[in-house]
């Protein structure tokens, strides 16, 4: 990894583990051996006192900053907050990124190989929680050598795993760091999520999940999933600055081809989306949002499942984000009060939606750059 | 919320004189965070600041002060009844439109509430209104047509409500800069400080 004064990590190499021991997981399914693709960014001090976990969310990977050699194109998802000198500072920190269970950029998933049959694992892949993420990740940090995370970070579904993580291990965090995440899905959130896999189901090039074997991708379906979630990530405001009703020809032209510039943005997401990712993996993940609910053990008792947490917490929200939007955050926030726990909460003017978390805000950065900054290492 | 004295430190003093060892504080409108500060490194509080401004948010957090980025004109929907030991607002109270709403907020959530805030009643500034102009001061620094402050009232002005809404005065202190006083408040002291119980005796 090289070093530059641009605030990147520079050329990164993908990493991969590679675990014998079954993993038992939530849904009763088991994973007889499985892969974990990984990056990191710095370096581990002597005490091993400096790692932190980047969680992604549903689209992302382990590829969190820096570009590939071969593709100068390939910047990290999250690479405006990690890197020398930003406010994830791989100056002070050891940043780990991780793909995770069920993905498809490298972790064992959906198109790898069932041993047992030889062939992918297709629709029989077993349902993966946040939980299940959060234990495969554990075993990755023992395989690291990190008893103990700095800090787990995540937004979104990445923040849902930050919190799981402050849950399950919790003498393995000493800071939680939940941004723009809730501690379960809203009702909407859910029937957002089965029209994007309605979408997929009913691809007729779908064959059930197993379109390996047909050598077909279910295209349509993965762009209309992609398409519907693009928009709950937005906000009006957002695509009404952006796009407003711009005509593509100028003119009212009465047909179905791209009128609206909106129209011409969602088909291009839609297309990029269906290019690299799976469909079966999109399934998978938006199940486990769907599934991930702390309270659910507790009678629906947030603040009795957050009893557990040892770690200091930092939560931010984003104004225009409907869909966690600041309130499912505050939620958490009044839970980890009730539990006397060290909590700071950044509730960010943002007109960009969901979407903001990856985005650099000043007060967003400068708050989280301070954060980092008072983390002892 | 924006702090309108000079006279923190001051201010701040009293109020850890008030609040006991250990106790759990919630400070609206904290800025950024110098009186939990004081408190925890005083008395040994366990402290939670509101603050709605970003970037005395980002300052709480560089001082190692739990914020919770929340504006107080939505109340204190989420606090627990009897979540804290002292509800502080210091030199913001007069910022605040609800004033009776927050007021009665702050001693539901806190067992005790500890309110500072100028007194407009002080004789410098009844000069002021006498000459035919709005006070400006130490303790009003600001112009009427930029003052941050949406309520102008004086120490009786409060007691009155404190009476009427039944909040019980615990202990007042009163001072002019830094001088404490004891005669005629109302007329003598630029700063009032309150420490107010849920139920007038």
């Amino acid at each position: 990894m090289t070093k530059n004064p641009s605030g990147s990590v520079g050329i990164v190499t993908p990493q991969c583990a590679h675990f014998t021991e079954p993993l038992a997981l939530r849904s009763g399914g088991v994973l007889p051996a499985y892969d974990l693709v990984y990056e990191t960014y710095g370096t581990l001090n002597a005490a091993r006192s400096n790692a932190v976990l980047v969680c992604h969310a549903l689209s992302g990977s382990h590829h969190v900053a820096g570009t590939y050699a071969d593709k100068p194109k390939s910047t990290g998802w999250w690479d405006n907050l990690v890197g020398p000198g930003k406010p994830l500072d791989t100056n002070k920190f050891f940043v780990v990124g991780v793909n995770n269970l069920g993905g498809c950029f490298g972790s064992t998933g959906p198109q790898s190989i069932n041993p047992a049959t030889g062939r992918p694992w297709g629709a029989s892949f077993p349902f993966v929680t946040v939980e299940d993420w959060v234990d495969s990740q554990a075993l990755l940090a023992d395989r690291l050598g990190i008893d103990a995370w700095a800090a787990v970070l995540g937004g979104s579904l990445g923040g849902m795993q930050a919190l799981a993580w402050t849950l399950r291990h919790p003498e393995r965090v000493r800071h939680g760091m939940v941004i723009a995440a809730a501690p379960q899905l809203s009702t909407e959130n859910i029937a957002f999520n089965e029209v994007a896999r309605q979408a997929i189901l009913t691809d007729p090039d779908f064959h059930g999940g197993n379109y390996y074997q047909h050598g077909v991708v279910p295209v349509r379906g993965l762009r209309l999933a992609r398409m519907v979630g693009h928009i709950t990530y937005l906000s009006d405001d957002a695509m009404a600055e952006k796009f407003g009703r711009k005509l593509r020809h100028g003119e009212h032209k009465y047909h179905f081809d791209v009128e609206f510039e909106i129209e011409s943005y969602l088909n291009y997401q839609g297309d990029k989306f269906a290019g690299f990712f799976d469909a079966n993996t999109y399934l998978l993940t938006t199940k486990a949002l769907d599934y991930f609910d702390p309270a659910y053990e507790y009678g629906g008792d947030l603040k009795a499942a957050l009893a557990r947490a040892k770690a200091k917490f930092f939560l931010a929200s984003f104004t225009t984000d409907w869909r966690f939007s600041p309130a499912r955050s505050r939620e958490l926030v009044f839970a980890l009060l009730h539990n006397q726990r060290d909590v700071s909460y950044a509730e960010i003017a943002s007109s960009a939606g969901h979407d903001s978390f990856l985005l650099d805000d000043p007060h967003y950065h400068a708050a989280m750059r301070a954060y980092f900054q008072n983390i002892e290492v | 919320m924006v702090k309108t004295g000079q006279q923190d430190r001051h201010d701040y003093d009293v109020i850890a004189g008030w609040v006991r060892e250990g106790a759990r504080v919630l400070d609206l409108g904290c800025g950024d965070g110098e009186l939990l500060q004081h408190l925890a490194a005083t008395r040994k509080t366990l402290g939670y600041g509101v603050e709605r401004d970003s970037e005395r948010v980002t300052a709480c957090i560089a001082n190692h002060i739990n914020v919770l980025q929340i504006d107080l004109e939505q109340g204190l929907a989420g606090f627990e009844d009897g979540q804290f030991d002292y509800v502080i607002m210091s030199l913001s109270l007069q910022a605040v439109h609800n004033t009776e709403g927050i007021l009665s907020e702050m001693l539901r959530v806190g067992r005790e509430a500890v309110v500072s805030f100028p007194n407009f009643g002080y004789w410098r500034h009844r000069v002021s209104i006498n000459e035919g102009h709005m006070p400006v001061s130490d303790s009003l620094p600001h112009q009427w047509y930029n003052t941050p402050n949406v309520r102008f009232f004086t120490m009786a002005d409060f007691e009155q409500l404190c009476e009427k809404r039944g909040i019980a005065v615990l202990e007042r202190a009163a001072f002019d800069e830094d001088r404490a006083i004891d005669i005629d408040p109302n007329n003598f002291a630029s700063v009032a400080l309150y420490r107010l119980g849920r139920t007038a005796a």
